[in-house]
């Protein structure tokens, strides 16, 4: 090794030339520093759960940050994921691990306990969203471009199945609202083609392919109840939602509130709703019209509305508490600095909050007290008391969008 | 106003409109803001694309800036693009579809 002739080593000792055997204690002490902040790391991230943490989504700069609930702090931040604009998460089964869709085609596995990206994929040219299968074994993306589902298996992501969206003459669908069911079974719509398909791996990596056609035009978004039985998709290019229950998928796909604006005009929609399972509480599925300032209410008991609740304007995400008597809901611009509180029991606003411009997403804990609100334009998480609506917490993030918490893992559907 | 300077000021709104006027420096920092985030809902942070087409200059070569600006004031019906006049002017259209048609998109 050759010692450099002038000093370099810091104030300490600036009149003392650097020896070969400085040199090499020097190096030896930073290797032994070195180890030792990687033992303590590791011993650290050993007497972790992974059960109150949280990843967020920052869209502009392709990294995710990796947050804890009890203290409602930042733990650390992954960077490299490609393009994150209308990216989501799922998590392994054991909470462990965070599969990131981004939009870019891009799937990526972070390790939420070291807060480090261990393996990336580049699936397609541009994707949407993806979901774990019931065992965890599989994880399936939901692809714009070429449409389609790509299906991988979670531990080193390889490539399982590639269910491509054909239909008419061959055409390929943008592939939207893909779920797990029970049964090792996905479940997706096809945004161009009108239909929903089921995509059944119970016998094995040759997925059995179930096709429900003509469910109504354009459906934009889908979820499933909590109980895996209820596939729900909202619909774009016509009122109402198309239901099809999966315990009974021979009876076929039914329209759900058929007529919710009818005659009426629409508003425009500056930005694309979405539907996801947290949106039931108790009998009752709180979903966002299309093209109107209002939350429609269905009666899961009998498939009839049940209300519906004027809002400040589309909304985008409608959300129940985990205890069902809350449903918070976010808006598209102009209206994206607001959310409002409705009680599902009378259903009534009870409150409306103003987080500031770009409210995008919203996510509860898992039993409720709280929630995180990303204000994507104030660089900001917000987390809020839901029973005081008091902000709790204010996080920096950059340009944050969606909030997934790990408790995700044992919900069928998310 | 004078009677005589009521027709000279309307007929030089009607030139400004007639030939555009540019967003003010603060609209247009808005305008790249809206570009990027809300437009990019669907069409892609980057404009490569998403529920909606690619909005990158290979994607639009050959199309019309008054297309384009046509189609952000009015939407496309039958489509998930929505009219946007109640939030954009006529100018902030035409400024969009320049920048988009130059792919000087970047906030």
């Amino acid at each position: 090794m050759t010692a450099p002739n002038q000093p370099t080593t810091g104030a300490d000792c600036d009149q003392v030339p650097m020896r070969a055997e400085w040199g090499t204690v020097l190096i030896c002490s930073a290797l032994v520093l070195f180890l030792l902040f990687a033992v303590v790391s590791k011993a650290e991230a050993g007497t972790l759960g992974s059960g109150d943490l949280a990843l967020v989504i920052e869209r502009a700069n392709g990294s995710v940050q990796i947050v804890e609930t009890t203290g409602n702090s930042a733990l650390t931040r992954v960077e490299g994921l490609g393009d994150l604009s209308h990216a989501s998460a799922v998590f392994s089964r054991d909470q462990r691990y965070a599969f990131v869709f981004g939009r870019d085609g891009g799937l990526s596995k972070v390790d939420m306990l070291e807060g480090r990206l261990v393996a990336r994929v580049m699936q397609s040219g541009n994707s949407i969203g993806g979901a774990i299968s019931q065992d965890g074994r599989l994880v399936a993306v939901s692809n714009y471009e070429p449409g389609g589902v790509k299906v991988f298996r979670s531990d080193d992501l390889s490539l399982v199945a590639d269910i491509p969206a054909l239909y008419g003459a061959g055409q390929h669908s943008k592939v939207i609202g893909l779920v797990d069911a029970p049964g090792h079974r996905f479940v997706f719509s096809l945004w161009d083609a009108g239909e929903i398909w089921i995509a059944d791996f119970s016998a094995g990596d040759q997925p059995v392919i179930s096709k429900f056609e003509d469910i109504g035009r354009n459906p934009y978004d889908a979820l499933i109840t909590p109980d895996g039985r209820h596939y729900i998709a909202g619909l774009f290019g016509e009122d109402g939602l198309a239901m099809l229950d999966l315990w009974h998928p021979e009876n076929g796909v039914r329209r759900i509130l058929p007529h919710y604006g009818r005659g009426e005009e629409k508003l425009p929609v500056y930005k694309m709703p979405h539907l996801e399972g947290w949106a039931v509480a108790g009998n009752l599925a709180f979903v966002p019209a299309v093209g109107r300032h209002e939350v429609l209410v269905i009666d899961m008991l009998t498939w009839q509305e049940a209300g519906r609740i004027a809002v400040k304007g589309q909304p985008v995400f409608v959300m129940g508490r985990p205890d069902g008597r809350q449903v918070w809901v976010n808006f598209a611009v102009p209206d994206n600095d607001t959310v409002q509180v409705i009680d599902a029991e009378n259903l009534k606003i009870v409150n409306t909050l103003q987080p500031g411009k770009g409210v995008l997403h919203m996510e509860f804990e898992p039993r409720g007290e709280e929630v995180w609100v990303s204000v994507r334009d104030q660089d900001e998480l917000h987390v809020y008391d839901t029973a005081s609506f008091e902000r709790r917490a204010t996080l920096p993030a950059q340009k944050p969008s969606g909030i997934f918490m790990t408790a995700r893992a044992s919900r069928i559907g998310l | 106003m004078t009677p005589w300077l009521a027709p000279v000021t309307i007929s030089l709104l009607f030139a400004a409109v007639a030939h555009g006027a540019t967003p003010t420096p603060e609209r247009q920092v808005e305008l790249r803001y809206l570009l990027t985030q809300d437009c990019g809902s669907c069409h892609g942070l980057t404009l490569k694309g998403g529920l909606g087409p690619a909005l990158t200059p290979p994607a639009l070569a050959g199309k019309p800036p008054e297309f384009l600006q046509m189609t952000i004031l009015h939407g496309r019906p039958g489509t998930a693009m929505p009219p946007w006049r109640g939030l954009l002017s006529e100018d902030d259209s035409r400024w969009l579809a320049d920048r988009l048609l130059a792919g000087e998109t970047q906030p």
